[in-house]
C-alpha cells in the first residue's frame, strides 16, 4: 500500500500557495497593468525571473536567505519565531515566489484587455476603484482569473527543484509527491514511483482539460473576458 | 452656469499641441463641440469629467469649484455631478440592462428613477438582456439611461450616435432631446454630423488644433455666406452635367437627390464632393400634410 501523506502535503501546499498567491498577485498585476512608472519594467522582470531561472538556483538563494545563520533567517527566528528552512511554511513562501509569474501574467493581461472605458464609466457613475474592481473589472476577466488560479495551482503541484532545496524530504511536512517519486526511484521501488507518477499525470491532465473546456465555453457566452 | 478655463498639452500623431479652453455655458444649453479628429473634443469632455487633468486652469459648475490648479482643488470623477455617454457606450458586459442602471444608483431605495428611465428610453422589455444581446441603438439608449440615473447637472456625450445607421440616428436624436428637456440638463455633445448639430444644439463651439475658433448658433457657424433666403439646406455635390448652355448640378441633401440649374460662371467655383448650401429666396412654399 502506498503512503498517502505526500499526496496530502502536495494538495495542502498547492491550495495554500494558490490562495496566498492570488492575494499577492492581484494587486501586483493591477499595478503592472495600469502604472505608467518607469520602474515598472524592473518589477516585471523580477516577476518573470522564475520562468527562466533553474529552480535549483532560486532554491539555493532562498535556502541562504532562510537559513537562521544568515541575517534574514536570524531576524525571522528571533522576532517572529519562524523558521523557513525544511518547514512547510518555508515551502509555501518558496512556492509563492516560484509560481508568481503564473499568477501575475494572466491577471495582468486580463486587466490590460479590458476596455479602459468601462472602468472610467464606473468612476463617472460615482464608484471608487475598489467597487469598480469587484463589480466591473474582475467579473469581466473571469477567464484570466481561472487561468491564473489553475495554472498557479498546477505549477505548484509540479515543482521539484525548489522544494528539494528549501524543504528537503521530511515526511508529513515537506515531502510532496514529486519528491516521493524521486525517493522511490532512488530506492529502486519502481512500482510505488509508478503509482505516484500516474496519479500526478492523470490529475494534471484533468486540470488542463478543465481549463481549456472553461475557456472555450466562456468565449462563446461572453464577447469579453 | 459652467465656467471652464484650462490649458493642457496633448500629444498627437502630428506632434504636441496645446488645448486652450475658455468659455462659459449657460444652464440648460445644448452645446455641440465640432472639429476634425485630434482637435481636442474628447479631451474637453474628459477634462470636465475629471478623467484627465489640465496643467493649469479652473472649472466651476453652478458655483461649485470642481477644479482649480492654483488652490489645488480637484474633485475626482466620482464627486462631479456628470453623466457621461462614451462613444462605444462602455456598458458593463457582465450586467443586464437593469443591473447596469442599478449599479449607478447611490441610494438603493431610489428605484423609482430606474423604472422611469426604462420607461422613457423604451427599454422595458429589454431590462433582463445582457448588452451583447442588444442592437447598437438599444445599447445607446441603455448608456444614456445609465448616465441619467444619478440625475447629473451636466450631460457629456462623446459622439454617441456615430456608430448607428441614419434612420436609427434620427430617432435617437429625439431621445437625446427628450432627456435634455425632461431632466433640465446642460448638455455637451461631441459630433461630426452637421445635421445632428443643427437639430440638437443651440450653440456650437468649433475646435481647431486645440483652439476654439468659432462660437455661435449652428446656422451662423456653418453657413459661410449670409443669406436672407427663407429656405436653406446643406448638401454634397454628386455630379455636374452640361446641358446646352446651362449646367445641372446634382446635390444630395439628406437622402434626397436634388437637381439644381446653375450658370457657367457659378460652376467654375464648384467641384464634385464639395459641401454646398442650397437656398431659395422669393417663393411661396406649399405645405401638404403627409399620411
Amino acid at each position: 500500500m502506498i503512503d498517502f501523506a505526500p499526496l496530502y502535503v502536495t494538495l495542502k501546499l498547492a491550495l495554500t500557495t494558490t490562495f496566498l498567491l492570488f492575494l499577492v498577485g492581484l494587486p501586483l498585476a493591477y499595478w503592472l497593468a495600469y502604472s505608467k512608472a518607469k520602474s515598472k519594467i524592473i518589477l516585471e522582470a523580477i516577476v518573470s525571473l522564475p520562468l527562466v531561472l533553474p529552480p535549483s538556483v532560486l532554491g539555493f538563494y532562498l535556502l541562504l536567505a532562510f537559513s537562521p545563520e544568515n541575517a534574514f533567517g536570524h531576524f525571522l527566528e528571533n522576532y517572529f519565531d519562524i523558521r523557513l528552512v525544511f518547514t512547510f511554511s518555508g515551502l509555501v513562501v518558496a512556492s509563492v515566489l516560484y509560481s508568481l509569474p503564473f499568477m501575475v501574467q494572466p491577471l495582468q493581461s486580463g486587466f490590460q484587455s479590458l476596455p479602459p472605458n468601462i472602468s472610467q464609466a464606473a468612476y463617472t457613475l460615482g464608484k471608487n476603484k475598489w467597487q469598480t474592481l469587484i463589480h466591473v473589472q474582475l467579473p469581466n476577466m473571469k477567464t484570466a482569473m481561472v487561468t491564473a488560479i489553475v495554472l498557479s495551482f498546477a505549477h505548484t503541484i509540479g515543482e521539484f527543484g525548489v522544494v528539494l532545496m528549501v524543504g528537503g524530504s521530511i515526511p508529513n511536512e515537506t515531502k510532496v509527491v514529486s519528491i516521493a517519486v524521486f525517493d522511490e526511484v532512488t530506492a529502486m521501488n519502481y512500482e510505488t514511483a509508478a503509482i505516484y507518477s500516474s496519479i500526478l499525470l492523470v490529475f494534471s491532465f484533468l486540470i488542463l482539460i478543465g481549463v481549456y473546456g472553461f475557456k472555450n465555453r466562456f468565449a462563446k457566452i461572453s464577447p469579453l473576458s | 452656469m459652467i465656467e471652464i478655463k484650462t490649458s493642457k498639452t496633448l500629444q498627437s500623431a502630428a506632434g504636441s499641441m496645446t488645448l486652450e479652453l475658455d468659455y462659459k455655458v449657460a444652464p440648460h444649453d445644448f452645446v455641440a463641440l465640432y472639429g476634425a479628429s485630434g482637435s481636442g473634443k474628447t479631451t474637453t469632455l474628459q477634462l470636465l469629467a475629471g478623467l484627465t487633468q489640465p496643467e493649469k486652469g479652473y472649472i466651476k459648475v453652478n458655483d461649485k469649484v470642481w477644479l482649480d490648479t492654483e488652490s489645488n482643488v480637484n474633485l475626482p470623477p466620482q464627486q462631479r455631478k456628470i453623466g457621461y455617454v462614451f462613444q462605444d457606450y462602455a456598458l458593463f458586459p457582465n450586467m443586464s440592462v437593469r443591473e447596469n442602471l442599478l449599479f449607478a444608483l447611490e441610494n438603493k431605495k431610489d428605484q423609482a428613477i430606474i423604472a422611469e428611465l426604462l420607461e422613457t428610453m423604451e427599454l422595458k422589455g429589454l431590462e433582463h438582456q445582457k448588452p451583447h444581446q442588444l442592437s447598437g441603438g438599444q445599447q445607446q439608449r441603455v448608456a444614456l439611461a445609465r448616465a441619467l440615473v444619478r440625475r447629473p447637472e451636466l450631460l457629456l456625450l462623446d459622439e454617441p450616435l456615430s456608430a448607428i445607421d441614419t434612420e436609427m440616428r434620427l430617432k435617437l436624436q429625439d431621445y437625446l432631446l427628450l432627456a435634455h428637456q425632461k431632466y433640465q440638463l446642460t448638455t455637451l455633445l461631441v459630433s461630426h454630423d452637421i445635421a445632428e448639430i443643427y437639430k440638437l444644439s443651440n450653440r456650437v463651439l468649433v475646435l481647431e488644433k486645440g483652439q476654439i475658433t468659432q462660437d455661435g448658433c449652428a446656422s451662423a457657424v456653418f453657413s459661410t455666406q449670409t443669406s436672407s433666403g427663407k429656405f436653406q439646406f446643406m448638401g454634397t455635390i454628386l455630379k455636374i452635367e452640361k446641358e446646352h448652355f446651362l449646367y445641372i448640378v446634382s446635390v444630395l441633401i439628406g437622402h434626397q437627390l436634388v437637381k439644381v440649374v446653375a450658370m457657367e460662371e457659378e460652376i467654375n467655383t464648384f467641384a464634385v464632393g464639395e459641401k454646398i448650401a442650397v437656398s431659395s429666396k422669393a417663393f411661396n412654399p406649399i405645405l401638404n400634410k403627409l399620411r
